[in-house]
């Protein structure tokens, strides 16, 4: 009781008791001591670095691997970002300013090649420019960035990109993973049967796109196995019935198959955690038709669903920059020796110490 | 009648001692998949819960079955999720050894879908079970039951280990079953 008498003059010490008694109302006081982060993405084909604050995106910049051929090569997508990072990084580090609190990097999950390059990178960084490290879960990322630029506080996350396929929700102390993809990932999925239909990686736009010149809907295989899905059965099946149907015919059902799986376990989720919000995370987020087909699941349940800007959706540098600043502002910080990577970083390996 | 449950698949409704179990549409997906899917659960569920009582699992009886809806049995009791102590994972354990014995996998085995009523389990919907005698489709249930210990229940290991024990009391293949869920859980999904 005695503190609420405590005349608060100074700023450091009206900081230091906000932290300590008061940590998520202290916005006001916090003002003039805003932190600065700078992230670095790079897991698989996006390499991108951002500087982000509390409130705003201050700075990114990005460069994409493009195939020539085929998928993503993990070498070669590796030798891009080699190439590329210190330019990608100085660019920003101009843009935002030098001064930052942290450099903050994606751990896992990833390709290791990939991991590997840019979290060389960052410790390179980190020691330059003499600021801490914090290594960061790609998947968790893609939630924060979420919540931050959505106004979803505890939703159910759909995460849904080239690799990964993930139903997540927060329970004490970690992102627990309620559902997931038993083989590939939804993109990787939509990629693969691109790439055999003949379009050009990524081929999930493509797919979408051609999904709305369908006339009819061809049954493919449904696989829900309790709160996991899988697509890999999908995928060849779908390859097999171009032989005898129209391409178009094919990715709508396709994408209305595959999408209806994962709706389907969002809805178990939310039913389960007897959550309100759902939000979407991940590049294939994008995609109109998952979108709406998400958006009616939550109507009919009476809950809010929230969709982030694009920019947001896909791999970005602004994500892991904004996963650090939480981290670091929560006192995180990783030592250099426990900076390895890890390319099957799950969610709920990671203790979340920001909440 | 009053509406007992509201799961995300269905709506159960409770009159007297028989309990409604009515598929719902589900408007986010086209009307074909929506229907093949209700219809195809609905006829698989009803068979399998009968086939499972044969098999010495406690399920609720069928009383009648249409095109999306089974009417059953109601059992009065509490859901494991609540009530979970090793003792009890022994002996839902011994529920899904029996019930893999007899080449049924139920496809959503969570802490919700077993019932505790007069110290005996009950094992409910079976809305995703399917036949199946693989290694995998009897791994992926045993870990998706895992996941609902490490998603709800902090003290999960234990809970596990005593899962495991009731498990391989009424199952000869327990062992070869269990070391799949490792394999599973580590599979790298990142692929």
């Amino acid at each position: 009781m005695s503190l609420l008498y405590v005349k608060i003059t100074e700023k450091p010490l009206a900081l230091k008791i906000c932290d300590t008694y008061f940590r998520n109302y202290c916005h006001g006081v916090r003002e003039n001591h805003m932190s600065k982060i700078l992230g670095l993405e790079g897991t698989a084909w996006n390499l991108s670095a951002a500087i982000v604050d509390e409130n705003e995106v201050i700075a990114e910049t990005t460069a994409t691997y493009k195939p020539a051929t085929g998928g993503i090569h993990p070498r070669e997508a590796a030798q891009h970002h080699a190439n590329n990072v210190s330019d990608v990084v100085m660019k920003t580090l101009e843009k935002g300013g030098r001064n930052v609190n942290a450099v903050a990097f994606s751990q896992g999950p990833g390709l290791g090649p990939c991991l590997r390059t840019v979290a060389t990178a960052a410790r390179a960084l980190a020691l330059t420019l003499d600021v801490p490290l914090i290594g960061v879960n790609h998947c968790i990322a893609h939630v924060e960035v979420g919540i931050w630029r959505t106004a979803a506080r505890d939703p159910v996350t759909l995460y849904v990109s080239g690799a990964n396929s993930q139903v997540l929700a927060y329970r004490k102390g970690r992102y627990r993973v309620f559902g997931e993809t038993l083989d590939i990932g939804i993109g990787n999925a939509l990629d693969k049967f691109g790439r055999f239909a003949g379009l050009a990686h990524p081929g999930g736009p493509k797919v979408e796109e051609l999904a709305k010149k369908a006339a009819r809907y061809i049954p493919l295989p449904y696989t829900v196995k309790g709160m996991d899905f899988s697509f890999s059965g999908l995928t060849t099946a779908a390859q097999e019935s171009l032989k005898k149907n129209d391409l178009p015919d094919v990715c709508h059902s396709f994408q209305e198959t595959a999408f209806a799986m994962l709706v389907e376990v969002t809805e178990r989720a939310v039913a389960h955690t007897e959550k309100k919000e759902v939000l979407l995370a991940g590049g294939v987020g994008a995609n109109t038709r998952l979108q709406e087909m998400l958006r009616i699941m939550c109507e009919d349940r009476g809950i809010r669903f929230y969709v982030p800007e694009k920019r947001f959706m896909g791999d970005n540098g602004a994500m892991i920059a904004y996963l650090g600043l939480l981290m670091y502002r929560a006192g995180y910080r990783t030592a250099l020796s426990d900076s390895r990577v890890n390319p099957n970083y799950r969610p709920d390996d990671a203790e979340v110490v920001w909440r | 009648m009053a509406v007992i449950a509201s799961g995300a698949e269905a709506v159960i409704t409770l009159k007297g001692n028989i309990v409604t179990k009515a598929r719902i549409r589900k408007r986010y997906r086209l009307l074909e998949i929506d229907e093949a899917i209700r219809r195809e659960r609905t006829r698989t569920e009803a068979r399998l819960i009968s086939e499972a009582r044969r098999c010495g699992v406690p399920t609720p009886i069928i009383r009648d079955v249409a095109d999306f809806e089974i009417k059953m049995e109601y059992i009065d009791g509490t859901a494991l999720k609540k009530v979970i102590t090793p003792y009890l994972c022994e002996l839902a354990g011994e529920l899904a050894g029996r019930l893999h014995s007899c080449g049924i996998v139920h496809g959503d085995l969570t802490t919700s879908n077993i019932l505790l009523k007069d110290g005996k389990l009950f094992l409910i919907d079976f809305g995703l079970a399917y036949l199946d005698k693989t290694l995998e489709a009897r791994g992926v249930d045993v870990h998706v039951l895992f996941q609902t210990f490490e998603s709800t229940h902090e003290n999960h290991e234990e809970l596990i280990e005593a899962f495991k024990k009731g498990y391989a009391r009424t199952f000869g293949d327990a062992g070869d079953v269990l070391e799949r869920v490792k394999e599973i859980e580590s599979r790298g999904r990142y692929a």
